[in-house]
């Protein structure tokens, strides 16, 4: 009965228990949870633009897992497909157990959306807001008000819910779109760039929310950035370039991975002094925001020795920086870039869903 | 950070008890939920329009410049041919449509501005037909612009028509209906429009001949041949008319003055009765809410 108002506790919800009940067996997992988000092959082409060049990837139930590239690499996309917004060109993918093609309500019910702009309508209050979204999504009628609350006091805005959205500043629009995402119990939650624009102070307090969402609520997370730092808050990140998935692993791992430091030196010959390092070291050095940038295993004890390399010939560093591996790193070892120039390389093709979607 | 996730935590000590709803369960599709899309949708519209007073009154200014600043300076002018009715009384309906369709197109040119905004994509991503969305952006555009109609219903005395109920409810029908075309229209267009400014212009563009054509400042009894046909392909005159016909019959009116003012549309020589006005505005606001939810439903 879909009147029926239905409150179920937490930990034993139909959807959890979906793959036994609906024998819906081909997607469960040897350890007998069916993925939260699982994708096989999926492509998106845009006339002559291949955004999404052949994913794969799966997402553990309670996982929170983060896409990590450039923007224009496809993570967008890639949501947007995982949110029944976009059709994909190939290949398929399941949401909360349903394919995102042929069931779309299905998936749409089952998830919360965050986008990268806001979708809340300003002339209305916080409150007016989520109500009509608990409308839209028929939540039971009985259960809107204490869930309305719940959600708004996650988020810190239930003192402000008769304001009206336009007088909220980015960070609370942000945090009342979490809640509203939030309002409908999805099982996956989708955040796309969920602290873009915001300040580093906001964008700190939001990722405490998102951790404590953890907490509170049975629910998967999967989000973009292209924040290297804060995909360090996801249990599992994919590095997306080029629509294409270049590595998926937690973030300890990759960085284990990497396993050296970088180094970055300022020069006023860059590249006499990347010639250098090649002939001299064995290093292969590349130009990356505007520094010489290279990879090398202890750089504490490496720089000295540069010095005095570079100096007998002639050549002198104006300043160096040597850092211990971070995400950056590994998206540079993967890609060969950094994030920020894969950024200003980047064509405005790949960002034509949006204005797809915006139709 | 650190204070700011220490409150977080107070908070949830202290209302524990509302965290015994940690769940609640989205139902699947039923007509019942659709039903719920549409009323909320539509409600919105009415929050909005409430809280826009100032686009309440802008709306009230042109109405009120046609008839009492135009009515008032043709009526001299006019008054050789009017056969003793009132030149205001005479375009007090077309100027009543018109108020009507202003505001049942600004209505539907809100779905631009939730576009832009990014509102729109907040509905389009619910689990809900867009046609209950569309639907309920019409008769929300619909009931907004009937209401302005209303406003303007109340002032009709001022233009010496009769305070009638019969004649008000039919006033107001007449009204809604083209409210409910006119924002069918609208929004037809609004799902291929991404900006504003576009829009408005179109708008322009639309109503002013629609209105110019419908023989709402003029007697369509001795038009040339090519404005009578304009006339006849104009959606605005079958409002129009019945309106004048009602309001006419209402009053103390020769039968030659109704005659010269009020001639009726004919087709073919055959005088349209008001049902078949009435269906033919109907008719056209189905169709264009179908193409509208048409649009809706392909654009991904």
């Amino acid at each position: 009965m879909p009147s029926q108002p239905s409150i179920v506790p937490p930990d034993l919800t139909d959807t959890d228990l979906a793959p036994q009940i609906n024998g819906a067996g081909p997607e469960v997992a040897g350890n007998g949870v069916a993925p939260a988000v699982s994708a096989t092959g999926l492509v998106k082409r845009y006339d002559e633009v291949e955004a999404v060049r052949g994913i794969d990837l799966e997402v553990r139930p309670g996982e929170t897992f983060g896409f990590l590239g450039p923007n224009g690499a496809g993570k967008s996309t890639t949501i947007s497909m995982l949110c029944t917004l976009v059709q994909p060109t190939a290949g398929s993918a399941r949401v909360a157990g349903h394919d995102v093609v042929s069931e779309r309500d299905e998936v749409r019910r089952n998830i919360g959306l965050v986008f990268q702009d806001t979708t809340l309508d300003g002339y209305l209050t916080a409150e007016q807001n989520l109500r009509l979204h608990a409308e839209l999504y028929g939540v039971a009628r009985d259960a809107v008000g204490p869930r309305l609350r719940q959600v708004m006091e996650m988020v810190a805005l239930w003192e402000r819910r008769s304001s009206l959205v336009n007088t909220f500043s980015g960070g609370m629009k942000r945090r009342l779109e979490i809640a509203r995402g939030l309002l409908h119990s999805p099982r996956v939650l989708f955040l796309d760039e969920p602290t873009v624009g915001l300040d580093p102070q906001t964008r700190s307090s939001i990722w405490g929310y998102i951790r404590e969402l953890k907490t509170r609520e049975d629910i998967t997370i999967f989000l973009t950035t292209h924040y290297m730092d804060e995909a360090e808050h996801c249990d599992r990140i994919a590095i997306i370039d080029h629509g294409k998935i270049i590595v998926l692993d937690t973030p300890e791992a990759l960085k284990a991975s990497v396993g050296k430091d970088r180094v970055q030196i300022q020069t006023p010959d860059d590249d006499a002094a990347i010639a250098a390092l090649r002939e001299r070291f064995g290093i292969d050095a590349v130009l990356a925001e505007g520094a010489v940038t290279f990879a090398v295993s202890e750089g504490e004890h490496f720089v000295p020795r540069l010095f005095a390399e570079l100096a007998e010939i002639g050549q002198t560093i104006s300043s160096v920086n040597v850092s211990r591996p971070s995400l950056d790193d590994v998206f540079m070892s993967y890609t060969g870039t950094t994030i920020r120039d894969a950024e200003s390389s980047e064509s405005d093709t790949r960002r034509n869903f949006a204005r797809m979607m915006n139709r | 950070m650190a204070t700011e996730l220490a409150g977080t935590q107070e908070r949830t000590a202290r209302n524990d008890p509302v965290h015994e709803i940690a769940r609640v369960h989205v139902p699947t599709r039923s007509l019942r939920s659709e039903l719920r899309a549409i009323k909320v949708v539509w409600k919105r519209e009415l929050i909005r329009f409430r809280r826009d007073r100032l686009r309440i009154l802008t709306s009230l200014v042109q109405p009120f410049l046609f008839l009492f600043v135009l009515g008032t300076g043709l009526s001299t002018l006019a008054s050789a041919g009017t056969h003793g009715v009132n030149f205001k009384t005479f375009i007090y309906p077309g100027v009543l449509c018109m108020a009507v369709m202003f505001t049942a197109m600004f209505s539907a040119a809100s779905i631009v501005w939730d576009r832009e905004f990014g509102f729109l994509r907040e509905m389009m991503v619910a689990p809900v037909r867009r046609s209950s969305i569309v639907l309920g952006k019409c008769f929300g555009g619909a009931t907004v612009a009937g209401f302005q109609g209303l406003i303007v219903i109340a002032i009709s005395p001022l233009v010496g028509v009769p305070y009638e109920l019969t004649l008000i409810l039919e006033l107001l029908a007449l009204a809604l209906l083209l409210a409910f075309a006119i924002t069918a229209f609208g929004v037809m267009f609004a799902a291929r429009i991404n900006q504003m400014q576009s829009f408005m212009a179109l708008m322009q563009m639309v109503i002013m001949p629609m209105f110019f054509i419908s023989g709402a400042l003029f007697s369509v009894a001795a038009l040339p041949a090519w404005l009578g046909v304009l006339n006849r392909l104009d959606p605005l005159t079958y409002a129009v008319e019945p309106m004048r016909r009602a309001i006419f019959s209402h009053m103390n009116v020769s039968a030659a003055a109704r005659k010269a003012l009020d001639p009726g549309v004919t087709w073919w020589g055959w005088r349209v009765p008001t049902a078949l006005e009435a269906a033919v505005i109907a008719a056209l606001g189905l169709g264009m809410l179908l193409i509208a939810i048409w649009e809706f439903s392909r654009a991904e």
